[in-house]
């Protein structure tokens, strides 16, 4: 849908960064942006950013079935999961939308290889925390 | 069709709305759920697998149409990735994300699509991510040291 109106990946976080950063320091941002003819358009990534919140939120409206159970894990691995995934799809430039299925769909190596690698260590991340600890 | 940030901007809000109601009806919000998918030698649930393909099948078929038009609806072109090559960054940056992912079970997607449930625990792991994506460039200087390349990846696939 973003690709066939606005020519653009939807990959969820190279967008949240592009919102979030700065103009001086993003990946996006401190490219000229040519959908603008501006600098930097935010806007249309905190839109789409917003809309991922809406959309998340309209399930469970109707039906308890759509409102998940929190997440299972402390504190600390709250943080150190959320910091090793800001850090990693930022250097790796791509997450489970970007790469997962936007760069599997258009073919691209880069991405295959990433999704492969992000899979295979979701993988041993899982059987080391539940089989090894015995989480 | 010239590019009309307007328009631009409907879409990406809708474009968001669907993509968040995708993750919530496919239980990708649900991170017990994402982490049964990524435990093989559990009771491996492979489900999510279908949402994957799913999406690949969805999205590679809709490309296809897509790119052989000139242009999007409502831009000047198509923004896609350059950088080619398999570099060090990629592979690090996939592993530690991969890590991540199986640690809680949110990937960035899902962990927004879940913001409204009011789970602290859910916020705390978009204001980690959110700050792991800000300190890699600035902390690029010490990544380069590890990977032998200058600069994290930038303008990437997402």
């Amino acid at each position: 849908m973003t690709m066939w109106f606005n020519g653009r990946i939807a990959g969820v976080s190279g967008i949240l960064f592009g919102a979030i950063s700065s103009s001086t320091t993003g990946s996006r941002a401190d490219q000229p942006d040519t959908t603008t003819g501006t600098q930097t358009d935010k806007l249309w990534r905190i839109l789409f950013i917003l809309g991922i919140a809406i959309g998340g939120a309209i399930p469970a409206l109707f039906s308890n079935d759509f409102l998940p159970p929190p997440p299972d894990a402390s504190l600390p691995l709250l943080i150190i999961g959320g910091l090793a995934v800001g850090i990693g799809t930022k250097l790796g430039g791509g997450c489970t939308s970007g790469h997962g299925i936007c760069g599997i769909s258009r073919l691209s190596l880069r991405s295959i290889t990433a999704t492969c690698t992000f899979m295979a260590a979701g993988f041993a991340c899982v059987f080391t925390l539940k089989h090894l600890f015995g989480g | 069709m010239r590019t009309n940030i307007n328009l631009i901007r409907v879409s990406s809000l809708l474009s968001g709305v669907v993509f968040g109601l995708g993750m919530a009806i496919s239980g990708m919000t649900n991170t017990q759920r994402v982490q049964g998918f990524l435990d093989l030698a559990g009771a491996w649930d492979p489900t999510l697998a279908f949402v994957m393909a799913g999406g690949i099948f969805i999205t590679g078929t809709g490309f296809k149409f897509i790119f052989k038009k000139q242009t999007p609806l409502f831009s000047d072109l198509f923004h896609l990735p350059t950088k080619m090559r398999i570099d060090k960054p990629l592979i690090f940056g996939a592993l530690l994300f991969g890590a991540g992912w199986g640690l809680v079970g949110y990937c960035p997607g899902p962990a927004i699509a879940g913001i409204t449930y009011g789970y602290n625990s859910t916020l705390i792991f978009i204001a980690a991510m959110v700050i792991g994506m800000l300190i890699t460039n600035p902390l690029s200087n010490i990544f380069s040291t590890v990977l032998g390349s200058s600069k994290a990846n930038n303008a990437e696939a997402d």
